[in-house]
């Protein structure tokens, strides 16, 4: 990565960070000879979202095959015009069970949230590690991070410890326009909150128009996952996994 | 080290399970607690069901729609009972049907379909929405169902209202119009809630849940029970319907 100016911040804390001095037996081996990679704040949140958001993609479908047709609109149903035909079929009935799993599964998602945010601001996670440095915004140091992908150019040991300019922005996007995204819109649809908060499903033009942009919002968390995954299993499932468990990772090619 | 670290955790979780027991105790205190509280994800079930009503504590108003956004082809869900005892009920207006109602009230009454049309009546045009997602607006008519309760006196106790179809309150055959709801008292004495004899300026076609139907405007679809036939008012958690899906509706 040409980039040079994105901050190795997290490295710099952590090595600040004092060692166990207990016996090297074990997990606290591995830790004496180790950096901590990701903060406990940042585990926890990552499994919160990461079960947040697997219910709600299993419980979503389960509610939208049984009407899966989207509109525009307040009003929409197999007596008016739809917007998009899903290529799936109707299937009356799951969303009856699904519904109060959807609901379940959003609390992790909020309270991931919750925790991601209010601890990213107090450990100065958020500003260090996640925002991009102002150098990095733009188009130059961006293409060369997708450059470098395309050509599978593998990024050195110290690269691999900070997230590159790509990396950052899709996280942002993710925490700060998809998750608020998908939960605004999906309070849209709620009649009750709907009462308090009616600006809320106005401006997006309807409750349908609020279903369809829940489910456009879904579409994208959907697509992100699905990179996440291809990633991790090119970068290394085993290890990065561990790495989000433990906050460490194991020793370059001990593990792998 | 490792003491410390013991006695740091068993205070912080001694703590915590106060303040745990403290909130789930002034829940209950404030009606926070849904009855299905305990069913396998009875837990996000609490949390939505309080969150939402400590947002809408008070008489918050569900948006109302003009004339115009009324739509021209309302779905039909789950048609009028085709059973003989219920046609011959149509048949003649709905004459011999009466409203039931019963448990913790002061006066146990039955009322007449015309009874309650003789009582004030009140419209709104609300959106009524399915949880599987398809939406229509349509205009409701009929009685405050808090009026209704004031005529028989609920007793203070009352937190729930049990709403009975047409005919057999105990049928649960997947079918949903012979499914009875209930709701708490915030819904039931809410100023949007009504029993609408009413749609769109006409008679309560049968589909629609003739001759009396629960009208709601800040609840889902299936919670607004057609065909009633009983009321029942109580402070039992163990009368809602029990089955797959969410006993609030919520969100």
């Amino acid at each position: 990565m040409r980039t040079g100016v994105s901050s190795a911040s997290l490295d710099a804390r952590v090595s600040a960070i004092p060692v166990t001095d207990e016996p090297a037996t074990g997990i606290s081996a591995i830790r004496t000879t180790q950096r901590l990679r990701h903060l406990a704040s940042v585990r926890v949140s990552h499994w919160l979202f990461a079960t947040g958001v697997l219910g709600l993609i299993a419980s979503g479908s389960g509610i939208l095959i049984s009407h899966p047709r989207l509109y525009w609109g307040e009003t929409g149903s197999v007596a008016m015009p739809s917007l998009l035909d899903l290529p799936l079929p109707m299937i009356i009935g799951p969303s009856v069970w699904n519904r109060p799993i959807h609901f379940f599964f959003a609390w992790f998602l909020v309270i991931g949230g919750l925790v991601y945010v209010i601890a990213g601001l107090t450990t100065r996670h958020l500003r260090k590690d996640v925002v991009p440095s102002k150098a990095d915004l733009r188009w130059r140091p961006i293409l060369a991070v997708i450059w470098d992908h395309v050509r599978w150019k593998r990024t050195s040991a110290d690269e691999a410890w900070t997230y590159n300019v790509v990396q950052r922005l899709t996280y942002l996007i993710v925490v700060f326009v998809l998750f608020p995204g998908i939960v605004w819109t999906g309070l849209s649809m709620s009649f009750a909150l709907m009462s308090v908060f009616p600006f809320m499903v106005t401006v997006l033009g309807g409750h349908q128009s609020a279903r369809t942009l829940h489910f456009v919002f879904a579409s994208l968390l959907l697509m992100f996952f699905l990179v996440h995954m291809a990633m991790l299993c090119l970068v290394g499932f085993k290890s990065h996994v561990r790495a989000m468990i433990t906050g460490y990772k194991p020793q370059e090619g001990s593990a792998e | 080290m490792s003491k410390l670290l013991t006695r740091r955790s068993l205070v912080t979780a001694g703590l915590v399970t106060a303040a745990g027991a403290t909130g789930i105790g002034a829940m209950a205190r404030y009606g926070l607690i849904p009855p299905d509280y305990a069913t396998p994800f009875g837990a996000g079930e609490t949390l939505t069901y309080a969150t939402q009503r400590l947002l809408t504590s008070g008489n918050s108003l569900a948006r109302e729609f003009t004339r115009s956004d009324i739509s021209k082809i309302p779905i039909v869900n789950g048609p009028a009972p085709p059973d003989e005892a219920f046609r011959r009920l149509a048949a003649d207006g709905f004459r011999d049907w009466r409203l039931q109602i019963e448990g913790l009230i002061e006066r146990p009454a039955s009322f007449t379909l015309d009874e309650l049309r003789n009582m004030p009546s009140q419209s709104h045009i609300l959106l009524h929405a399915c949880e599987q997602g398809w939406s229509y607006i349509a205009e409701w008519t009929g009685v405050r169902l808090s009026h209704v309760l004031d005529q028989v006196k609920t007793k203070p106790g009352a937190r729930y209202c049990v709403f009975m179809p047409y005919p057999n309150p105990q049928q649960t055959t997947g079918i949903i119009r012979t499914q009875f709801e209930s709701v708490d008292m915030a819904d039931a004495l809410h100023p949007q809630t009504i029993l609408a004899y009413g749609m769109n300026s006409e008679t309560l076609p049968a589909d629609f849940g003739a001759p009396l139907r629960l009208r709601m405007s800040r609840q889902i679809g299936w919670k607004n029970t057609k065909f009633l036939s009983r009321i029942i008012v109580t402070d039992r958690m163990d009368l809602y319907r029990k089955g797959a899906g969410t006993w609030y509706g919520g969100i």
